[in-house]
Order: C-alpha cells, then sequence, then structure tokens
C-alpha cells in the first residue's frame, strides 16, 4: 500500500484587495497527482510561487484540498476522527527553525509531540533519547535552542518530529534559512533517516544538489506536476528545466555545455565523479 | 549583547532549595510572606534567623540577593519616608513642618526590613527555580481554577511560549533598530520624550514579525498534534519527594511559631 497518496488536488483561496473585499480567487495548487511508497525519498522542486509548501500542507491534513483527496495510509485527510493519527504518520518540519521549536529546552521540545499524543512518561524518555541519538544531538540535550546554530536547531525540529515515531517525514524547505554547513548538517541526518530507519522522505526544497540521491523528483510550476523522474531523468532535460526557471546540478550543466560543444559524453551526469569517469572514457575514445 | 539578558534571575546551583519542587518553593514563599505580616517587634528575629539559613542553604552568594533589592530602593526610602514623618506621636526632632516621632522612625526601621525580607524572600524562589519549573509549578498549584473554567494549560503554555521567544524578540529589535539606524534612525541622541517616539516606528515591523512568528509556530504546534491539555501527558512530571514532605513540615512549624509568638505571647 502506498503510504501517501494524492489525486487530482487542487487548492484554491480567495485574495483580498485593499480595501478588504473579495479579489478573486487563486489556485495554488492545480491538478496535483502522486503515490509515494513506504521507504522512498521523494523530492519535490519548484521555484517561489509554485504551490510545492501549500501542496506539503495537505500531506499531513494542516490544509484540505479544495477539490480532490489525499490519503495518508489509506486515511482520507478530510476525516476528522483520523486527523491526530495522520499528524503522527506524517511529520512535518517546517522553514524557519525558530518558529517551530516550542520548548526552551531542546529535550523538552523533542518531547513535546510524544506529550500531545499521550505516550506514558517512561516511554517519552525512551523516545527522546532515541530521537537525540539518531539526529546527533544528544550532547546538546539541556541546551538552550536559542545558543544553537541553525542546522543544529533544524536537527531538534527533526528530532521532535521522529520522536513521535512517524513513517514519513514530510520537510518544507528545511534548509532553506541554513548556511552551507548547516545545510550539510541537516542533509546527512535526513539521508541516515531514509537508509538506516526506513522513514519515507518528502523533501522540498530548491537546491538541486540536494536530491541527486532521491528515488524520484517531482518539479512544481504553477501548481502542477510539470516534470518527473528519478532524479537523471529530471536533470537531464536541462532544457526543460531551464524553462521552467530552474536550474541544474552544477556538474550536470557542464555535461550538457561539453555536449553543445561536441564532447561525446553522457547528458544524465550526477556528481563529480561520474563527470570524471565519463570524461576519462571519452578521452579515450578520441 | 542583547541575546544574553536572562529572563528572571535564575542562578544555576546544585543545593537543597534548587532541587525542591517549584510547587513546594511557591506554598513555602507564600507562607513566608504571611509570617512577615504577622510578626511584631521580637518575631522579626525569627525571621532573620530563617531567611538567613534559606539563604546559606540555597548557596546564592548574598551579593546577587542584593542585586534585586537595588532595583526597589526607590521604594524602600519611599516607604519609609513616609512613615518616618507621617506617622503622629512624640516628638523628637522638629524643624519647620517637618516633625519626627519616636512611633515614626519606629515604623519606617520596621515597614522597612519587612520590605527588604520581603523582596529577598521572592528573589530566593526565583534565584532557585528556573522560569520553566516556575510555569510548571503554577499550572500544577493552579489546575483546581480548571473547574471553574479558568484556562490553566493554556496560560501556563503561552507563559513557557513567551519565555522562550523574548530573547528572540530582543534579538530582532535589534537587528530593525539596526537596519533603521543605517537608514539614518536616530536613537541615542535628544530627550526622553524624543527617544521614545523614535521608537514608534520599530513596533510595526516588530509586530508584524511576531504575528507572523506566531502563525507559524501554532502550525507547527498543530503539525506536532497539540490540541489543548486533554489527554496530554508528561515528560518531567512533577513530584514530591521526601525532601520536599520535610521542607513542608519546616515552613508549617515555622509560621505556627510565628503566629504562637504573635497571638499568645504578645511580643
Amino acid at each position: 500500500m502506498s503510504i501517501i497518496k494524492a489525486e487530482n488536488v487542487h487548492y484554491e483561496y480567495l485574495s483580498y484587495d485593499d480595501d478588504g473585499k473579495p479579489a478573486g480567487t487563486t489556485t495554488a495548487v492545480n491538478g496535483v497527482s502522486l503515490d509515494v511508497e513506504p521507504g522512498q525519498f521523494i523530492g519535490i522542486l519548484g521555484h517561489n510561487g509554485s504551490g510545492k509548501s501549500t501542496f506539503a500542507k495537505h500531506l499531513n491534513a494542516l490544509l484540505m484540498p479544495t477539490e480532490g483527496t489525499v490519503w495518508v495510509e489509506g486515511s482520507d485527510t478530510r476525516d476528522e476522527s483520523r486527523i491526530w493519527d495522520i499528524r503522527q504518520t506524517a511529520g512535518m518540519v517546517f522553514q524557519n527553525p525558530d518558529n517551530q521549536i516550542i520548548a526552551s529546552v531542546v529535550e523538552e521540545d523533542v518531547g513535546f509531540g510524544p506529550e500531545n499524543m499521550g505516550v506514558p512518561t517512561e516511554e517519552i524518555w525512551e523516545r527522546v533519547d532515541k530521537a537525540l541519538e539518531v539526529t546527533g544531538m544528544t550532547a546538546y540535550r539541556e541546551h538552550s535552542p536559542n545558543r544553537l546554530s541553525g542546522g543544529q536547531k533544524q536537527r531538534v525540529a527533526i528530532a521532535g518530529v521522529l520522536a513521535m515515531k512517524p513513517k514519513c517525514i514530510v520537510l518544507d524547505e528545511p534548509t532553506a534559512m541554513l548556511d552551507p554547513a548547516g545545510r550539510k548538517e541537516v542533509l546527512n541526518a535526513l539521508k541516515a533517516l531514509n537508509k538506516e530507519e526506513h522513514i519515507t522522505l518528502i523533501h522540498i526544497t530548491h537546491y538541486m544538489n540536494e536530491l541527486t540521491e532521491a528515488d524520484r523528483i517531482f518539479v512544481m510550476d504553477k501548481g502542477k506536476i510539470a516534470l518527473f523522474g528519478t532524479p537523471r531523468e529530471v536533470f537531464g532535460q536541462v532544457e526543460k528545466m531551464r524553462e521552467l526557471g530552474m536550474d541544474v546540478p552544477q556538474v550536470t550543466e557542464l555535461a550538457y555545455e561539453l555536449r553543445k560543444e561536441g564532447v561525446d559524453i553522457r547528458e544524465d551526469i550526477l556528481t563529480a565523479d561520474e563527470m570524471v569517469e565519463a570524461l576519462c572514457r571519452s578521452e579515450q575514445k578520441m | 549583547m542583547i541575546r544574553d539578558i536572562t529572563i528572571g534571575q535564575y542562578y544555576p546551583a546544585d543545593s537543597l532549595i534548587h532541587r525542591l519542587d517549584p510547587r513546594t518553593k511557591i506554598i513555602g514563599t507564600l507562607a513566608y510572606l504571611v509570617s512577615l505580616f504577622i510578626v511584631n517587634n521580637w518575631g522579626y528575629i525569627v525571621c532573620t534567623a530563617y531567611l538567613a539559613a534559606l539563604i546559606l542553604i540555597s548557596k546564592v552568594p548574598f551579593k546577587f540577593m542584593v542585586k534585586g533589592l537595588k532595583a526597589l530602593l526607590v521604594l524602600l526610602i519611599l516607604t519609609m519616608a513616609i512613615n518616618m514623618f507621617l506617622t503622629p506621636g512624640r516628638i523628637l526632632f522638629q524643624w519647620k513642618f517637618i516633625h519626627i516621632t519616636e512611633e515614626g522612625l519606629e515604623s519606617a526601621g520596621l515597614m522597612g526590613l519587612r520590605l527588604v525580607y520581603l523582596i529577598l524572600g521572592a528573589s530566593l524562589l526565583t534565584l532557585t527555580t528556573t522560569p520553566n519549573k516556575l510555569t510548571d509549578g503554577l499550572e500544577r498549584l493552579l489546575s483546581p481554577l480548571k473547574v471553574f473554567k479558568v484556562p490553566v494549560h493554556e496560560i501556563a503554555m503561552m507563559m513557557s511560549i513567551a519565555l522562550r521567544f523574548i530573547p528572540i524578540l530582543l534579538d530582532e529589535t535589534d537587528k530593525i533598530m539596526k537596519a533603521q539606524s543605517a537608514r539614518g534612525a536616530d536613537f541615542e541622541t535628544g530627550g526622553i520624550f524624543k527617544r521614545i517616539r523614535a521608537m514608534v516606528p520599530l513596533f510595526v515591523p516588530l509586530f508584524v514579525s511576531a504575528f507572523r512568528r506566531a502563525n507559524d509556530l501554532a502550525l507547527a504546534m498543530e503539525a506536532r498534534c497539540y490540541h489543548g491539555g486533554e489527554n496530554r501527558t508528561q515528560m518531567k512530571p512533577l513530584r514530591y519527594n521526601r525532601r520536599d514532605y520535610i521542607a513542608y513540615g519546616i515552613m508549617a512549624a515555622a509560621l505556627a511559631l510565628v503566629i504562637v509568638l504573635r497571638v499568645i505571647l504578645h511580643w
């Protein structure tokens, strides 16, 4: 069974003019369908205003589709009686690390989710210990979040979701406000979650490089899915990506430019290592 | 740096008083305040001994305690002056319309002492208890009010979120001030009214950002299954230990002693 399934999801909201009168409806999500298998690492790409964040909020019932349906582990997100199960199954990490940490001590923040779920005290401690260990934040458990770096705060936020034992985590641009070091930190933590804990990840971002290891990538534009496939399939289409206002990873772009100049090289190169190998091979042929 | 401001004035140390349950400490402080208003004359010796013992056990340096007094110095002097000049009685000293009476001097002294002890006692509570524990303790102590539909859990949650966000908003104020200074705003010169007026443009961006943060936080809390205090368990539930029962015993004994001194012995 797929863990998350969306079918023809539309989301419209009213926009208002300066006098506060409704000026018309804006369609943020316009007919998105996707299907996520357990354990996958899914990437959603799109520039600002493409509807990717709005869509993400549908995946754990923070928003309800105006049209279409979202199922989380077979439960319709419109089903009020299942809402807490849905939010527990599909956890969510947001963009701004400061605005999602509730407590003033790291470990208490990680325990916030389980507390809300009514988990007994001893089990909360077990879950918190485990979540801090997996995200590598055990050493900071008694610190104040205000004194942590952006990357560390985001890892605390991930630990907070992890303590709820979700099967799937939706990450809404978790790296957008971080510096390169913090981005790497968070990304490594995420990869560990996917590989070792087998948690399904839906990673929303506009940094291509973060998605080279994804199982599948969806590129959103104007509320629709404009392109989807494996990273190779998506990034290989350099021209189409440019049309959508997106860049491809630098190495892929280099391969594309080289090909245009007549170098016999594959189009779908994603990493520097692959590039080296491909170049050496074409050297031998020449 | 503005970030380094600590809220409350918690003094981290490992003492018996620090380890007491916050509820014990809150009730103890209340009992102490009540006894301060019961005692008269000789009863102060009991209070002095009691307070001195508590400060010694708490391992908070006396220097720290005095800091709290400084902030209230004006109030202290004012109270003492009013008592000194306005109490009628046997006149000791007179100059034009100012006269100091024996009774006035006595009540000023006692009132001053009472205030100082009050402040010292109350600051001992905030010095030995983290704001979080204080909020937890208040939540539990006030929980009977739920019967009267007082949203005790929500109030406590608001208090702890406020504590978490005060440093963040201070930081933000600092940033906005710098951004405005860079464009020629002047927060440093002029009289107090001019400076206050210069602060007004700070509030608009600060409020906008506070509301945005509140919105984000509400979403994040909902995503983590927050739905009020119902069916909620606690990671660090408050539990009374043996030391708390002993502390309650000592408190009751001290309060009883003070009452006996005043009511029966008329000291």
